[in-house]
């Protein structure tokens, strides 16, 4: 089992609820492919560094989640699929990163 | 004979600028991972063209920057940075 870190821009002509439908669409196919989400976060809507698809904002959101590396491949695939997506980038969490990001939450949780 | 040593001093080299020792800001404050979601910290590494800044000018070791390169190659994929800029700073 690995750690991955998913991050995805979808679309600004979606509304909100349709924007946390897709984000539901894709935590519902890890969990059926036996993957754990730990952790989610919304950016919201963000601008973009140049424009993409003819659009200069997108919603960003990042998903990490635990699995092994089979899924990471048809996981991808699901998302170049799909027409909301206009871009991703899945990484593979190595110690020093999974450290990084539980010292960020506990510094949020401590903070909140 | 004078001994003084502001006789001899156009004998050595002027020093006009006495160079600080460079180091590496990862290295000192024990940073292990660089964060590609970080743009603004990202962007102090770049130049306002958007190109990463070298080693000879931010002190960064070899093993940080390859980690530094890898960020913002990420960064910019995510669109978080720009892959061609002009005035970014």
């Amino acid at each position: 089992m690995n750690r991955y870190e998913t991050v995805f821009i979808m679309t600004p002509v979606l509304s909100q609820e349709q924007a946390a439908e897709t984000v539901g669409k894709f935590k519902k196919y890890l969990a059926d492919n036996g993957a754990k989400v730990l952790f989610e976060e919304n950016w919201g809507l963000k601008k973009l560094a140049y424009p993409i698809q003819k659009k200069s904002t997108g919603f960003y959101h990042l998903l990490e989640f635990e699995a092994s590396g089979e899924i990471v491949g048809p996981f991808e695939t699901e998302l170049i699929r799909d027409e909301r997506i206009m871009r991703f980038l899945t990484t593979r969490m190595d110690k020093h990163h999974i450290a990084f990001a539980q010292g960020k939450r506990n510094k949020a949780a401590a903070e909140a | 004979m004078s001994t003084n040593p502001n006789d001899v001093r156009y004998l050595n080299p002027i020093q006009i600028d006495t160079q600080r020792q460079k180091f590496c800001r990862f290295t000192k404050a024990g940073i292990k991972y660089i964060d590609y979601k970080n743009a603004d910290f990202l962007l102090s590494l770049c130049n306002e063209q958007g190109k990463v800044l070298p080693r000879r000018l931010t002190g960064t070791s070899q093993k940080n920057q390859r980690k530094v390169a890898q960020a913002i190659k990420k960064a910019r994929h995510l669109a978080l940075l720009p892959y061609v800029a002009d005035g970014l700073k």
